[in-house]
């Protein structure tokens, strides 16, 4: 790093510490996921390598929705998790001024570690005047133990539920995403991406086979959403 | 593990950490607002709205609205929706609604 280095530690550790908090949630999360993982025919293996390699949480969720072990639907998958995580495209950019004076593969390096919660820290500490790559880093490192280790605690405990349709354990899927939707309600303009998305989704859903819906869903919804914003700032303008 | 998953699981991964570094690559060049800002502001959300409605109501190819509707699973929506209001946390949220569809399901006998 180009700051002192006494400087940077601090910075690392300050963001460790600040995130322990969120870090507990996120484990709290984590293991659903790899209960659910383990429902779905994830083994321990697959679970790590999925944690730490995405390390995107509700895409995660999002995956394994679709996840059909034999038959997995690879490409609805990704492309699902490319739109799901489309979000981290305005994140890192609003990263951009905290790495410049970084070597171009150390920032590229150090955005591995966006996702909603360490983002969302690091630009809070930037608008009181902190915040810096090694403690959106701390944040990171943090969140990455905190989700890898309690996915795979999750898959390891899952093994020892039998019937997990039984126990309402499927439902964790809906429920979390109603949650997730909720926490993301900004005012009134959210109320046409939402009910565009769900209509299109049901539209599609009683058509299509597979898991199609929430794609289409997703880009319909949010064009309306944009479009829906467009016309509201010409109006204010007339 | 097999080929597919791992394949799957790189490709996610791929397409993922591409989104996490174009936006510091193409952070001169994105808009931070217009048309293009405010579509990619709205796809977690109408994402989300798409993966919940077929789910809460249980559309699927050869099912009307009509016979799909799932009481068990439109209540616990409710009662998700309730407890997230209430206590704004995710976890709390989720495990009551895990809670009210397995007491549903007792209920009606599902």
């Amino acid at each position: 790093m180009d700051r002192p280095a006494a400087s940077a530690s601090s910075q690392f550790w300050l963001g460790v510490t600040m995130f322990f908090p969120v870090a507990v949630s996120i484990a709290s999360y984590g293991v659903v996921w790899g209960v659910l993982a383990g429902q779905k025919g994830l083994g321990v293996l697959e679970v790590l390598l999925m944690s730490g390699l995405v390390f995107a949480g509700s895409s995660q969720f999002v995956a394994l929705d679709s996840w059909t072990p034999g038959a997995l639907p690879i490409v609805s998958i990704i492309a699902a998790t490319a739109i799901v995580n489309l979000r981290m495209l305005l994140m890192s950019a609003t990263l951009r001024p905290l790495v410049s004076g970084l070597s171009r593969p150390k920032a590229l390096a150090a955005m591995f570690f966006v996702s909603d919660e360490q983002w969302a820290m690091t630009m809070a500490e930037m608008r009181k005047g902190g915040g810096s790559v090694a403690f959106l880093c701390g944040t990171g490192v943090l969140s990455w133990l905190s989700w890898a280790g309690s996915t795979l605690l999750g898959r390891v405990l899952g093994a020892f539920i039998d019937n997990p349709v039984k126990y309402g354990l499927d439902f964790a899927f809906t429920a979390t995403f109603i949650a997730l939707l909720l926490g993301m309600w900004k005012g009134r303009s959210d109320l046409v991406p939402w009910l565009v998305g769900a209509l299109a989704a049901l539209l599609t859903a009683s058509v299509v086979e597979g898991k199609w819906y929430i794609i289409v869903g997703g880009i319909v919804g949010s064009l309306a959403g944009a479009l829906a914003d467009q016309w509201g700032e010409k109006r204010d303008v007339a | 593990m097999s080929l597919e998953a791992l394949v799957t699981i790189l490709g996610m991964a791929a397409v993922t950490y591409a989104i996490r570094a174009a936006g510091l690559l193409l952070a001169d060049r994105f808009p931070s607002q217009g048309f293009v800002a405010n579509w990619v502001k709205h796809v977690p959300g109408a994402v989300l709205a798409a993966l919940v409605a077929p789910a809460v109501l249980a559309v699927a190819p050869g099912r009307s609205l009509a016979d799909a509707f799932l009481p068990a699973e439109t209540v616990a929506a409710g009662v998700v929706t309730i407890v997230y209001i209430g206590t704004r946390n995710l976890f709390a949220a989720m495990a009551g609604g895990v809670l009210a569809v397995w007491l549903m399901r007792m209920w009606l006998g599902v």
